[in-house]
């Protein structure tokens, strides 16, 4: 029942923005209906906190603590992007950049976005789950391209064409897992159920399931963003408008993810091996490597914090692979602080480019100055994000880190390396963005104060002192990913 | 008594491939003119011409060489070989168990190759052109002939002809997407080898589009007479390939002469079909830019391919 | 029909719908690809009936209906709507290397081959030998939209793919489940809208559908 509100409540809100997205009210619908789909979240996971894992709907869908923490994520970030983007937006309006049509759009395009979000994380179906997981890309294509300025409209033609052939390659995979399932259980929709799947996992062909896992993995590794599929990733986020950049790298990133980790759990049931892992692994190592050393050449703000995400859902894919309860809690934290404090970033950064009207950062200076809450807002973000305690990334980061060099010793000088640069990068370009006398071009605007100092301050709690029942919730988890 | 019986079907084999060559090309020719609404010469113009050639005395360059001289009957020589290894009538014959399709392939291109030498041999610039031009093309088709040959002996489990006969022909009636692009493979290459229109038009002594006639520009009497009619054998040879590779059914087996009349009644209907087949793609289709043709011949070579994929992957 | 026939039967319209994805590959027209699209639709749809009576699978009938109505009606037609408001029916796109790109695609048929043969071995459907098939025209779908330049071939090309999809899910399962295949069509239905509207955007902005002109967002040194 809760769970059908949820959806509910954001299918229909996407229904209703449609018609009157471009009023003036549209901002406030927007950010009840995502506070609204929080609360409802919240009472969800209450009720696993109590009651443990449960099905509904036939089967249809399934919670268990890896995927309402999530859901509680997704509704939250999504109610403080609702809640920046309220500012962000009307001054795009003012400015030209988007017309009547445009709002009405981003609207209800951001509605059916958390809506297809809520369906991939809540759904039992794994072929479900492909299906949201294509609608969350479709909804985002031309959110993308909302400005239909010639780079926008390249970078959203080039996340369409990149997310449709990566997803293609894990519908695939789906078809071999279910072809894997139908052996042990039968024909029909139970086959693909994942709570079914994950009971009988030890008897699916392992062969099939390796081969089903390289398509899999490039699938949704390619929504991930790892390396070397991550070719649509900076370039979408820089483009589109800033709240849906907050979006993507805090939210899809981690859906995806969530979809590959899940059917990780399935292949290793089946290979009894840690080949899916090895495999994950590899490509979070690259994706660290490659981002971190990509940092250093950006010139575009949004750009260079892409790559950043692309660095930490490396980070996580690679935690994930490496498995056991340190990193796999560590994996499961990085996800939350890093989605926490990246859409935090792109909230200042989005203001910050407004304020400047670029996002070359060469032209953006003095933010301090012209505005404390972005200008801290920046630097305690780019602290946060680069693990510097005591916020919630270098916990994570540490646990991980500790656990590589207990299971993986080779691999930590490469880990912290890409670590280190990444480190070295951002920090020599946010010090004189943020420093300094504001230049003449600057604009004095009306910030939203609420989303970034929320999150910042969460992840910074997070940090000092984790919450019983949030750590309680990751080591249930922990235990359903073992 | 048997062995004898065979050498016969032998030599009776080859006589009806040099009698009949010409009377197909003059099918051919004969249902051209239908389609284009022209009165015909009959289908024995061919024999007329031949004799009217061979009657004729041979021009000789001052500087022509053995190899020109040669050639004509090489050419002959290597096309009649080749008529006694293809199952015509019957499969029973003493010389398909000592070459197999491979030799075929092989004898053809060794004609080509000195019909090649031949024509640059004089030293002019049509023949050395049209030489240049047609080992262009047979470097494209052979791969893809073998490619599809191959096919066909992969789906008959022999590269000997009359094994591949027995072999499809009696088996049961499948369908075979192996066989159809095979099939669809050597259509396109016989076009090629044997100089028909998308390819080369064998009508003209256009210049700057001859590539087979540029090369026997220079030849008179005799010796011409030859090499038109091992190319009239060749078109003739290409067909009857076809049919025994991929439509075999009605060809005599081993030591069963009663079915010898029944083979020949088939074999001209096929043949008849086969013609009127031919010119439908003439007439149908625009002769190409030259270097059109090596996507024409990769587009064989890919339907040669497929059929040998699909043989693997789907039967 | 005897299930043998029906057998031998799919195996020609896999062939069939190799070949066309081969000449998808090729074409350089664009109403030649669009016809050879929906032609792979065509054979796609009749083989998936046709393995719905072998196996005696009768929602198969309903996909089958199904990828007739969408993969040969529909997204045809929106295509065509689309060329003819675009006017871009003559546009005749500059290929180059088709051999090379043909040799790839033959390459790409072994590999899918080699990599199937796990399944093929398992796999206790009359079916079985098209997995092969299907896994190759996803890969040629996917090398269709990396060596072609214009916006509408490499739309055909993602539709090629997912044709290619449907079919390994016919061949390797007799399909996926009803809400899943359902829901895959309805997904793709909303990706045509947008590729539409994206169509638009690119010619107003790049005065052309070649996506050649978009390479401004490069890595700067």
């Amino acid at each position: 029942m809760t769970i059908l509100l949820l959806l509910g409540v954001s299918f229909i809100a996407a229904a209703i923005l449609g018609f009157v997205g471009d009023r003036k009210f549209a901002p406030e619908i927007n950010i009840v209906c995502s506070l609204a789909t929080f609360v409802i979240s919240m009472a969800l996971a209450i009720q696993v906190y109590y009651d443990g894992s449960f099905m509904a709907g036939r089967k249809f869908f399934f919670i268990d603590a890896f995927n309402v923490y999530l859901v509680v994520l997704t509704s939250f970030v999504s109610t403080t992007t609702a809640v920046f983007s309220r500012r962000y937006m009307r001054r795009e309006r003012e400015h030209g950049r988007v017309g009547h049509w445009g709002m009405r759009f981003y609207h209800a395009m951001f509605q059916l976005f958390i809506f297809a979000m809520f369906l991939c994380l809540l759904t039992n179906n794994i072929g479900v789950l492909w299906i949201a997981m294509e609608l969350a890309t479709l909804s985002t294509v031309l959110l993308v391209s909302l400005y239909k300025t010639p780079t926008a409209i390249e970078a959203a033609w080039k996340y369409f064409i990149l997310c449709g052939v990566g997803i293609a390659q894990a519908l695939f995979g789906t078809v071999l897992l279910y072809f894997a399932a139908e052996k042990v259980l039968g024909e029909g929709g139970d086959a693909l159920l994942w709570t079914n799947l994950s009971q009988v996992s030890g008897q699916l062909e392992p062969t099939v399931l390796q081969l089903a896992f390289v398509f899999l993995m490039v699938g949704y590794g390619t929504k991930v963003g790892l390396v070397p599929l991550h070719n649509w990733l900076p370039d979408a986020h820089s483009e589109g408008p800033t709240p849906i950049s907050a979006v993507l790298s805090g939210l899809l990133l981690n859906i995806a993810l969530y979809a590959l980790v899940r059917c990780k759990v399935l292949v290793d049931g089946s290979l009894g091996t840690n080949l899916a892992g090895n495999i994950m692994m590899g490509f979070g190592i690259l994706s660290i490597l490659v981002s971190a050393f990509s940092l250093l050449r950006q010139k575009d703000i949004k750009r260079m914090f892409a790559y950043s995400s692309i660095e930490h859902m490396g980070i996580a894919t690679f935690a994930f692979g490496l498995g056991g309860p340190i990193a796999t809690f560590g994996a499961l934290l990085h996800m939350l602080v890093h989605s926490l404090t990246k859409s935090s970033i792109f909230f200042t950064v989005g203001h910050a480019a407004q304020m400047h009207d670029t996002q070359e950062m060469s032209r953006i200076r003095g933010l301090i100055r012209g505005n404390p809450l972005v200008g801290w807002g920046l630097v305690l973000g780019v602290m946060a994000i680069v693990g510097m305690p005591p916020f919630g990334v270098f916990t994570s980061e540490f646990l991980i880190l500790t656990a590589t060099m207990k299971d993986a010793p080779l691999l930590t000088p490469f880990l912290l390396l890409g670590l280190g640069v990444a480190f070295a990068a951002l920090f020599r370009r946010v010090q004189p963005m943020v420093a300094g006398h504001r230049p003449p071009y600057q604009h004095l605007l009306k910030v939203a104060h609420v989303p970034v100092v929320l999150h910042m301050v969460l992840v910074l709690v997070i940090g000092l002192y984790m919450p019983n029942f949030l750590s309680q919730w990751f080591h249930m988890a922990v235990e359903l990913l073992k | 008594m048997s062995e004898i019986l065979s050498y016969l079907l032998e030599g009776l084999q080859i006589l009806l491939l040099l009698s009949a060559a010409p009377v197909f090309t003059g099918w051919v020719r004969t249902v051209r003119c239908w389609a284009q609404g022209r009165t015909t010469a009959g289908i024995f113009q061919p024999y007329r011409d031949l004799m009217k050639l061979f009657h004729k005395d041979i021009v000789l360059a001052e500087n022509a060489s053995w190899i020109f001289r040669f050639t004509p009957y090489l050419v002959f020589g290597a096309a009649v070989l080749a008529g006694a290894i293809i199952p015509i009538l019957s499969v029973d014959l003493p010389l398909s168990t000592t070459a197999d399709v491979i030799a075929l392939v092989a004898l053809f291109a060794m004609s080509r190759f000195f019909t090649a030498l031949a024509g640059m041999d004089i030293g002019t610039a049509f023949g050395g052109m049209g030489s240049s031009r047609e080992m262009t093309i047979a470097s494209l088709a052979e791969p893809a002939m073998l490619m599809a040959v191959f096919t066909v002996s992969l789906a008959s489990k022999s590269t000997s002809l009359s094994q591949m006969v027995q072999v499809i022909g009696h088996g049961q009636l499948i369908l075979r997407p192996s066989l159809a692009f095979a099939l669809l493979a050597f259509v396109l290459i016989t076009l090629a080898e044997t100089g028909r229109v998308p390819v080369d038009n064998p009508v003209t002594h256009l210049e700057l589009t001859m590539i087979h006639e540029g090369m026997v520009l220079e030849y008179s009497g005799r010796h011409l007479a030859l090499i038109e009619w091992a190319g009239m054998m060749k078109l003739f040879l290409f067909a009857v390939l076809g049919i025994a590779s991929f439509f075999p059914w009605g060809i005599a087996e081993a030591g069963n002469l009663i079915a010898l009349p029944l083979a020949l009644l088939l074999l001209i209907a096929k043949l008849a079909l086969a013609g009127a087949g031919l010119v439908l793609i003439e007439t149908g289709l625009a002769k190409m830019r030259l270097f059109r043709v090596p996507e024409f011949l990769g587009s064989a070579f890919l339907f040669a391919t497929l059929g040998m994929l699909s043989y693997f992957m789907l039967e | 029909m005897p299930i043998s026939f029906a057998a031998q039967l799919n195996s020609v319209l896999a062939a069939l719908i190799l070949l066309t994805a081969f000449g998808l590959l090729a074409q350089r027209r664009i109403y030649g690809l669009l016809h050879l699209f929906a032609w792979q639709g065509l054979f796609l749809s009749i083989s998936t009936a046709v393995v719905g009576y072998a196996a005696g699978q009768h929602h198969l009938y309903i996909s089958s209906i199904l990828t007739l109505a969408l993969k040969v009606i529909v997204l045809p037609y929106i295509l065509h709507v689309l060329i003819i408001r675009l006017k871009i029916q003559k546009e005749v796109e500059t290929l180059v290397n088709i051999p090379a790109t043909m040799l790839m695609g033959i390459a790409l048929v072994i590999f899918s081959y080699h990599l199937t043969s796990p399944i093929r071995e398992l796999s206790t459907l009359v079916t079985r030998s098209t997995i092969a098939v299907a896994l190759a025209t996803v890969m040629l779908g996917l090398l269709m939209m990396i060596t072609r330049k214009h916006a509408v071939t490499q739309i055909i090309g993602f539709l090629a793919m997912e044709n290619g999809l449907f079919f390994a899910a016919t061949s390797a399962t007799y399909g996926m489940p009803l809400v899943v295949e359902l829901g895959v069509a309805l997904d793709i239905l909303i990706a045509a809208f947008i590729f539409g509207i994206f169509f638009f955007h690119i010619r107003t902005t790049f005065d052309s559908l070649d996506v050649e002109q978009m390479a401004r967002l490069k890595e700067e040194d």
